[in-house]
């Protein structure tokens, strides 16, 4: 027997939840309450969300964002302007690339076909580590190293994930599809073109998303491929804020962190929302 | 002849990545073993020295320090992700909006950049006016100084690793979502409370979830670079040292880029070694049974 009853483990569990949800939420809110408070006030070690007083929020919330956007020496909207130009090519390729690469792998008859997908998945489990010293080395002789194109220019040829995911997908269509369109006279391509694109919009949606995170959040490659400053992007230029000469100001670096890690949060909300009206349409279509 | 076309057509829709494979991947990894052969800074052409990067690794006083690091930090990182996602993911197991909301709660940081992340956590963890010692403050414990103390460095990044479970946590859920009902209904029918039948239902019905979690984190621990970088630069006194950042320092900060090859090599060879312990555990747990 229980030594509670149904509506005591209820209300344990709601208090519970209330609990993990606040716990995880915390950092992030504390990112942003820093963001907005005066430096001194920032470093007083107080518990207020807020600033003393409350009504200098806004004031200070434009201070410390305006500083961030404005400072010549740190130049964060470059940055920000670096990174979005990176991860839109990256993503472009990684998405058409791996669109056309999986879709041969999964509807168009080769043989060897297993073997290449295990090759694919195998190359997901090395480490980037292991590769990056002669990655350097390779892209210094291409004459690379200086330019952004380290950073993307490899997603144009497949990317490993990207391909496995569509892979998966396209395998669930029905074949019949391609048989009558093949029957109507569609070549291959226009099969891929006029059937399966269509069809597999939010499958290309996650997969673009995806990789749009994974590329925004990525720290060691622009850190071993970017040798120049003005190429940098916002993962690089936020260590431009930890502690400028001898103290870190924190309520700038917070606010610094913020607009870095805007653009993935509107994706992420985004994203979900596609998820579900995925999910819905697929559920009405039965 | 039209036929064998016919019946390899995909091999064209695929030429790309063929091309990228053989350019980005197998090139740098036959590059990083003829370079692991060798002495090379980038400058004068290489020197072939035989084995002789591999057998300095075995001497290697900050490579071992380097290997314990990690295995520390997986060692105590990976059962306590797993246990406490488990339990989250317990918790979480109802259908409700609430339910829902701390799902997205739970989720929401593993999307945060890892700088951003360590930049966060460098400030929550400020022996001053840091939050979590300001908290500690509350309750009358003095917090140590996190990051620059030998011993909680080390604990400070395992802490700031439970944040962005998120993954395993919706995982975790998913398997949950494929037990039975009507198993909960014959524990409870059996007098079991919801804490024994967490155990006796819910546990089980995780397992294999678990073995999958357990060998991607072996393999992710092996390649922790960014939060240390940036929160400790790998102190106190090398205490937060991990192996990704040696590589690092070997390759682009010591110019020693045939050591830093064969430390990659070397690499390889443990994540593989260490991802077969999660999958023998659960055989050991899975055979007794």
């Amino acid at each position: 027997m229980s030594g509670l009853s149904g509506r005591q483990t209820g209300a344990v569990r709601l208090m519970l939840m209330l609990a993990v949800g606040f716990v995880f939420i915390l950092p992030l809110l504390w990112m942003v309450a820093t963001s907005v408070k005066p430096e001194d006030q920032a470093m007083g070690a107080g518990l207020s969300l807020l600033p003393d007083p409350p009504s200098q929020v806004f004031g200070m919330a434009e201070r410390n964002y305006r500083s961030v956007l404005t400072d010549t020496t740190v130049d964060f909207p470059l940055f920000f302007r670096n990174t979005l130009i990176i991860v839109l090519l990256g993503v472009i390729g990684a998405v058409v690339s791996s669109v056309v690469v999986a879709y041969g792998l999964a509807r168009v008859p080769m043989r060897g076909r297993r073997a290449l997908v295990v090759l694919t998945v195998g190359t997901m489990l090395i480490p980037f580590p292991v590769i990056m010293a002669p990655l350097f080395m390779l892209y210094s002789e291409l004459g690379w190293i200086g330019t952004t194109l380290p950073l993307y220019a490899q997603f144009f040829f497949g990317n490993a994930f990207s391909i496995f995911l569509l892979y998966q997908f396209f395998r669930t269509l029905p074949s019949e599809l391609d048989e009558a369109a093949q029957l109507d006279g569609c070549s291959t391509f226009q099969t891929f073109w006029h059937i399966t694109l269509p069809m597999s919009k939010t499958a290309i949606a996650v997969v673009a998303l995806l990789h749009f995170t994974y590329m925004w959040n990525d720290f060691l490659s622009p850190l071993v491929f970017l040798v120049k400053r003005d190429q940098w992007t916002v993962a690089l230029g936020l260590q431009l804020y930890q502690s400028r000469a001898g103290q870190t100001p924190w309520s700038l670096l917070m606010a610094a962190s913020v607009i870095t890690v805007l653009p993935v949060l509107i994706v992420f909300v985004l994203t979900n929302r596609i998820f579900s009206r995925g999910v819905a349409e697929g559920a009405v279509k039965g | 002849m039209a036929t064998v076309l016919r019946e390899n057509a995909g091999w064209l829709w695929v030429m790309p990545w063929i091309v990228g494979l053989l350019v980005f991947f197998v090139t740098p990894l036959g590059m990083s073993f003829f370079y692991s052969l060798t002495d090379y800074n980038m400058l004068e052409a290489p020197l072939n020295v035989g084995a002789k990067n591999y057998a300095e690794i075995l001497r290697d006083e900050v490579f071992w320090k380097a290997v314990r690091n990690t295995l520390i930090y997986a060692g105590i990182s990976i059962p306590l992700t797993a246990a406490v996602s488990m339990a989250i993911a317990g918790l979480l197991d109802v259908d409700s909006r609430l339910s829902g909301i701390v799902r997205l709660c739970v989720f929401t940081p593993t999307v945060v950049p890892l700088v951003a992340a360590a930049m966060i956590w460098l400030w929550l963890f400020n022996s001053d006016a840091g939050l979590i010692n300001a908290l500690l403050g509350l309750v009358g414990i003095d917090g140590p100084n996190w990051l620059q103390a030998q011993g909680w460095a080390m604990s400070a990044l395992i802490v700031m690793n439970l944040w962005s479970i998120g993954q395993a946590v919706v995982i975790y859920l998913g398997a949950l979502q494929n037990v039975p009902q009507a198993l909960y209904e014959a524990a409870a029918l059996d007098g079991m409370g919801p804490v024994r039948r967490f155990v006796h239902v819910s546990l089980p019905g995780m397992a294999h979830a678990v073995v999958f979690n357990s060998i991607i984190q072996t393999i992710t621990a092996w390649q922790v670079f960014a939060t240390p970088y940036i929160m400790t630069e790998g102190g106190p006194d090398r205490s937060t040292y991990f192996y990704s950042h040696y590589l690092y320092d070997n390759a682009f900060l010591f110019q020693r880029m045939g050591y830093a090859s064969a430390l990659g090599w070397v690499q390889i060879v443990l994540i593989g070694l260490c991802a077969l312990v999660p999958w023998m555990i659960s055989r050991r747990l899975w055979s007794t049974r």
